[in-house]
């Protein structure tokens, strides 16, 4: 027997853990968004944001469906889906679902996230699977060109929609509210540190968390650049009463940047059911 | 808004010129970012003069990782910020970029960095109760305040961009 000691061996070395940085989940991809557009700084606190958590980028997924906005994945080094318009929300139910040890973010813009995928806005509040939705929201549909999403001032005049569209804008966070969202904020694009601290908090709060993220659009939208003279911190304290969030939604100005809710309902699937019998039984009362 | 903000003032010297440091690293990393766009975006003199300010910002940050002989950039004090209101100390708001803007924009931006970390670093030495802490306060302070100096005298060699310097013959938006 060798009895011969190797002293390399004999010591087990400590692991090194490196912090992860924001650097860590930038990826080598260069955004092609407008120059002034701020999805850039939405890009730099969400990567802020991944770092504080220390979330590796292997265990965090990025899902976003069509508009300037949802080009996010390519830009970070997490896993990424570009998925198709306004699906963005069914795409990463399924995936946190199937795969609950990720921390799943989605990602999209207003046209893409309130209009074609509307629908499936209300039902992820409602279902309130445990992930964070991020809403770059610009008022337009940028990359085609400057059509009114439903965030658009009814009275805002442009050549694809003179005289404005005189519909009413959308609410987002009165809908995320009422449709049982269980963390509900909105941060400023030109506020980096900011957005990047609301972004991690939505990541920690268990359930579906949506973060309204004004993002101007210095092309479209240049007035946008306005934002940043009139953005505000919220006066009021994040609270746990949905009631008491829903009448201050009712004095908002829409430019309120903070927490306003965060709730403690239990994120989907409460509890793990049983089924209440077999496939094959199910089968059988179908049998010819 | 005051240009600490309700900041805490860091307790230490060491704890100070790491937030000094993540100041400088910030700023670096922003103008990187800033002369990416700009490569993008087929202004390649803009963004050799983004990518200019970022070596500036990062020499800073190694001055004071010598100075402090830091051989790893230690993590920012809890509490410290290195923001004013919205904006960064050091570093412009993406927001303020335009993919036609000329060298002359660029310096003005830097200019207004400089001048917001020279009142930062300001308010800190009035606000510090520690004297190492307020030395070096007010030794950023003055170099900020030299660097300001230095992009007057840059803004002084460049030429003024005209009144329609954003006027685009084939602009994404058509008005009418």
């Amino acid at each position: 027997m060798n009895t011969t000691t190797n002293p390399a061996a004999a010591v087990v070395a400590e692991p090194v853990v490196v912090p992860l940085t924001a650097a860590n989940y930038k990826s080598s991809y260069k955004p092609i968004w407008c120059p002034g557009c701020g999805d850039f700084t939405v890009l730099s606190s969400v990567t802020k944001a991944l770092s504080i958590m220390g979330v590796p980028p292997k265990d965090c997924a990025v899902v976003s469906g069509i508009g300037c906005s949802s080009r996010i994945p390519a830009y970070t080094t997490c896993y990424g889906f570009h998925g198709v318009h306004g699906r963005s929300l069914a795409a990463a139910t399924g995936l946190k679902v199937a795969r609950p040890d990720l921390q799943v973010l989605v990602a999209g813009g207003d046209g893409d996230g309130y209009s074609i995928g509307g629908n499936h806005f209300l039902h992820a509040c409602r279902r309130n699977v445990d992930m964070t939705y991020l809403v770059m929201d610009n008022h337009v549909y940028g990359m085609t060109k400057g059509q009114p999403s439903p965030t658009t001032e009814p009275d805002w005049d442009s050549k694809l929609s003179p005289g404005g569209t005189g519909v009413r804008v959308f609410n987002p966070m009165v809908v995320a509210l009422a449709s049982g969202a269980n963390f509900v904020a909105r941060a400023f694009a030109g506020d980096l540190h900011g957005t990047a601290d609301i972004i991690a908090q939505a990541m920690k709060h268990p359930g579906f968390s949506f973060v309204e993220i004004l993002s101007p659009c210095v092309t479209f939208r240049p007035e946008q650049r306005d934002w940043r003279k009139t953005v505000h911190e919220a006066e009021a304290p994040v609270t746990d009463d949905a009631a008491l969030a829903a009448r201050r939604l009712m004095k908002d100005d829409g430019m309120n940047i903070g927490v306003l809710y965060a709730g403690d309902r239990a994120p989907y699937p409460a509890s793990v059911r049983q089924p209440r019998c077999t496939v094959a039984e199910l089968e059988a009362e179908f049998a010819l | 808004m005051s240009p600490t903000g309700d900041a805490a003032v860091p307790a230490t010297l060491e704890a100070f010129m790491a937030q000094a440091l993540q100041m400088e690293l910030e700023a670096a990393q922003r103008y990187d970012e800033f002369a990416d766009m700009m490569d993008v975006h087929n202004n390649p003199e803009v963004g050799a003069w983004f990518r200019k300010m970022a070596l500036i910002e990062g020499k800073h940050a190694a001055h004071i990782m010598k100075q402090m002989g830091w051989s790893e950039v230690p993590a920012p004090p809890p509490g410290a910020q290195s923001r004013a209101g919205l904006d960064a100390v050091e570093g412009s708001a993406s927001d303020d970029l335009h993919y036609l803007m000329q060298p002359w924009h660029v310096l003005q931006l830097a200019l207004a960095s400089e001048e917001r970390a020279e009142a930062f670093f300001a308010q800190l030495a009035q606000r510090a109760t520690v004297e190492s802490v307020r030395q070096a306060a007010l030794a950023l302070q003055q170099e900020e305040h030299d660097h300001a100096e230095l992009v007057r005298a840059w803004l002084q060699k460049v030429p003024q961009p005209d009144a329609n310097w954003d006027q685009d013959p084939d602009p994404p938006r058509y008005d009418d």
